[in-house]
């Protein structure tokens, strides 16, 4: 009985967005990187192939935390306290691009300094979080991205509250914005509206749609992103841009990977538990359209970049 | 496919006679559609479109039971993505066993017994899948039998060998793995005998909708679907249109669930090639490795995949008592989304140190989605002490916010006149530290 296989044909696809300046664009990255450009949902090769596969970032802090798990303080080792050579590691870990994230504790000069001391480290391109405090990202974001001009970084992390000082340094001096918005379509769609409003080019945008870890409200994320990317593939221009998404900061965060005891038995070994958290929590948004993936552990790094170069293999 | 109000109309015999109690056919069939009313309400439906009538009230995947002495269920589901309604039947997680391993006992009670509590709920894998390699099958399968309650997926193509096995599990429904197009007359022939289920293996959709019709002739209509393929890109693709010819194309030859085996290259891989098949669209997942971790990560995992959308797990709201609280025993407030409670009860039970928790009704909302919603402010929070009559258990009015809302702590002083509002840590990992050193 001949059958014929339902393909889905969409009017709408998704913007590619482009990081890390070479020298051409006067910058000192050893190449840029592009994600996007997606025209069907993801992996789908029977109806189109993946134009450009999910990478990897690898966080790491201006300074070594206190409140990271112990399994990542015993994994990075002495190289927590120096930014430059954690991110050096990061990449020999595989990373595709670092994620540095700046703390309360630094200064204007701190900041700038630092993101020029990893920026001669590796030749990744560079994402830059400020502390997470709206002030304060302005404050150190605004800097960074005046003494970076040409390098295409990605800084973040704008929600409603705080965009418009750090979109219009971006604007500036030729950055991309992380726009992050609680877990719903309709204000993932606003704050792009907003940010593009100001003139900021969509092609310089990624969605930070939020995320859950595996059991604190994963469902909701993979949700949210499923629905985005449906959403622009049907033709809604304000959603059509690439995710980016931070499964290894929420992950880490729950008790199953930060401590080892005085947890039931049934949890099982601590490190694989930990890495297992890390990498379904990665795989799930993976599943669902993220295109940067946010990771902090190598083994996790090592297996969801195996788990994408699978998918992509036709 | 479920009919529309309008195709049903065309099925009723369109006199409006009004002796369904409706006005019209069509007033009835728009009931009908939203199964509001019973089709035996009309007494003039014709037998032919009763048949059709029913034919589309079938789901569209079908819902396949094993039975033991527990039971696990697939199929039945309606959509390709969990916020178009919900996903219903989780999918089975099964531990696979060789007839020739001298562990094999051993293995299948350890997975047996094991036994994860996650929000509140008991999680276990859910049986068996017992494979003829070459040893005592038949011995294999009265092995695992001895030791566990769960069903079973026997894995073996002899008829003969699967027909002894079976005869030892009376009673039950079971799953065979599996039948091609040359041994499926057989391999249906014991299905039939002992009410199993039949997986069935093809190498294209064609393929398999010859061989489901051929199996559905010899008289089994249970089956289960193999869709082969050679990476997690292939069996996305293959999970994918499986799927979709189901529910979209109303394919009733390819209205089966599928199974899956994670453990295809390795214990290292098989934590994400079991994640996928859970997150698309597996009936059921078989695993060669089992490992506590990787059971509660994959188990949490397809509960939060499997989680009705339009509600949050919950708890009812109200006084709870931890560790035996008494009158000088501290009062903790949070909401009642099922994760925020048991992150809480959990620390303090921990702890050993005794503590009334006051969960409020935040409509399922963690502290901050409730605060920023707007259903976790001071009204609400004072309406809950006053409700539960708190200060009739104690004999200091205190209560303790989480962190995370300090911020009400001073409309909260004027709704609760006469209580001291303190506030606690952000996360409940440091509630017992706190517990100790602050409060007292
Ligand atoms: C999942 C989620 C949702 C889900 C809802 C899940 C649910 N059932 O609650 C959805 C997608 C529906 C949602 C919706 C919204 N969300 Co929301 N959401 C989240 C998310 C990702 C996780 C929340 C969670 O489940 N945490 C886990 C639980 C266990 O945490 P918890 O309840 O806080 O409990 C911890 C502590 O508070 C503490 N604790 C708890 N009780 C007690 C008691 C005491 C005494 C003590 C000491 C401690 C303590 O212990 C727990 C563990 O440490 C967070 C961001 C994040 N990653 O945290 C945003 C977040 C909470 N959401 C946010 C917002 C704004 C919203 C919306 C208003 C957005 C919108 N307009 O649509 C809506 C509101 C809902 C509505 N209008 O219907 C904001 C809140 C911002 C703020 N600070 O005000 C957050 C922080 C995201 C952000 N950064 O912007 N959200
Ligand atoms: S009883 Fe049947 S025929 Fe009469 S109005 Fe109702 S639906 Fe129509």
């Amino acid at each position: 009985m001949p059958i014929e296989i339902p393909k889905d044909k969409w009017p709408g696809s998704i913007k590619k967005v482009t990081l890390g300046g070479t020298s051409a664009e006067g910058g000192t990255r050893a190449k840029s990187v592009t994600v996007g450009g997606e025209t069907t949902l993801p992996y789908l090769h029977f109806e189109a192939p993946t134009p450009n596969k999910p990478l990897i970032a690898i966080e790491i802090k201006s300074h070594k935390p206190d409140d990271w798990s112990p399994l990542l303080a015993e994994i990075w080792g002495d190289a927590m306290n120096d930014p430059a050579r954690w991110a050096q590691k990061a990449e020999e870990a595989g990373a595709d691009l670092i994620v540095l994230a700046l703390t309360l504790a630094d200064s204007p000069d701190d900041a700038v300094k630092v993101v020029k001391s990893v920026l001669g480290a590796t030749g990744l391109p560079l994402i830059v979080w400020g502390p997470g405090q709206a002030e304060k990202d302005n404050d150190l974001l605004v800097p960074v991205a005046e003494a970076t001009k040409g390098e295409k970084l990605m800084l973040g992390i704008c929600e409603d509250k705080n965009y418009r000082t750090i979109v219009a340094a971006a604007m500036a001096n030729g950055h991309v914005i992380q726009a992050r918005t609680p877990m719903d379509v309709n204000l993932a769609k606003q704050l792009n509206i907003l940010i593009t409003d100001m003139g900021l080019p969509a092609d310089r945008i990624m969605m930070d749609p939020t995320t859950g870890a595996l059991g604190y409200g994963i469902e909701y994320g993979y949700s949210v992103m499923e629905r985005l990317r449906l959403a622009a593939l049907q033709g809604d221009a304000m959603t059509q841009l690439p995710m980016i998404v931070t499964p290894g900061f929420e992950a880490w965060k729950a008790k199953e990977s930060k401590v080892g005891e005085g947890v039931p038995e049934a949890w099982g070994d601590w490190k694989a538990r930990a890495i297992h958290w890390e990498t379904l929590t990665a795989i799930a948004l993976v599943e669902s359209g993220a295109d940067i993936i946010v990771l902090r552990h190598p083994e996790s790094v090592k297996r969801v970049k195996d788990t994408i170069e699978e998918l992509v293999t036709v | 496919m479920a009919l529309s109000g309008i195709q049903i109309y065309k099925l009723l015999p369109q006199t409006n006679c009004k002796e369904c109690g409706f006005p019209t056919c069509l007033a009835f069939a728009m009931k009908l559609a939203a199964k509001q009313v019973e089709l035996g309400s009309c007494p003039y439906v014709s037998d032919a479109s009763k048949k059709q009538l029913a034919e589309s009230a079938a789901p569209p995947i079908r819902l396949i039971t094993l039975k033991a002495g527990t039971e696990v269920k697939a199929g039945n589901e309606v959509v390709m993505f969990r916020h178009e309604k919900t996903f219903y039947n989780k999918p089975g997680l099964f531990v696979r066993v060789k007839a020739s391993d001298p562990e094999l006992a051993a293995k299948a009670a350890k997975a047996d017994a094991y036994k994860v509590n996650y929000v509140g709920m008991d999680f276990t894998v859910d049986g068996f899948a017992v494979e003829a390699d070459g040893g005592d099958f038949v011995g294999a399968v009265k092995a695992v039998r001895n030791m566990t309650r769960r069903p079973l997926i026997l894995i073996a193509d002899d008829a003969a060998l699967l027909d002894s096995a079976l005869s030892l599990l009376a009673g039950e429904s079971a799953l065979i793995y599996a039948a091609n197009s040359s041994n499926y007359e057989a391999l249906a022939d014991v299905a039939k005998k002992y009410k199993a289920a039949l997986v069935l293996k093809a190498d294209s959709f064609d393929a398999f909708a010859d061989l489901t019709q051929k199996v559905q002739a010899k008289g089994v209509e249970d089956m289960v679907l193999d869709l082969g393929g050679k990476n997690l890109g292939e069996w996305l693709a293959r999970s994918t249109q499986a799927r979709r010819l189901a529910i979209k194309a109303n394919q009733r030859a390819l209205g089966y669930p599928t199974i899956f085996f994670a453990g295809q290259s390795g214990p290292e891989k098989e934590a994400v090639y079991a994640a996928q098949a859970i997150a698309k669209y597996a009936g059921f997942v078989v695993l060669d490795t089992f490992t506590p971790e990787l059971a509660y990560a994959l188990l949490v995992l397809r509960e939060n995949i499997y989680t009705d959308p339009q509600k949050p797990i919950q708890v009812q709201p109200g006084i709870y008592e931890i560790n035996s609280p008494n009158a000088d025993s501290p009062v903790l407030v949070t909401t009642n989304f099922s994760i925020t409670y048991f992150s809480v009860a959990n620390e303090v039970e921990g702890s050993g140190l005794p503590a009334w928790l006051v969960v409020t009704d935040a409509e399922g909302m963690s502290v901050l989605t409730a605060w920023a919603a707007g259903k976790f402010d001071a009204e609400r929070i004072a309406k809950a002490i006053k409700g539960f009559d708190v200060a009739s258990k104690i004999n200091k009015k205190r209560i303790v916010l989480p962190g995370h809302v300090a911020v009400l702590s001073g409309e909260l002083e004027e709704e609760l006149a006469g209580w001291e509002i303190r506030v606690g840590p952000r996360e409940a990992v440091d509630l017992p530290a706190f517990m100790k050193q602050v409060l007292n």
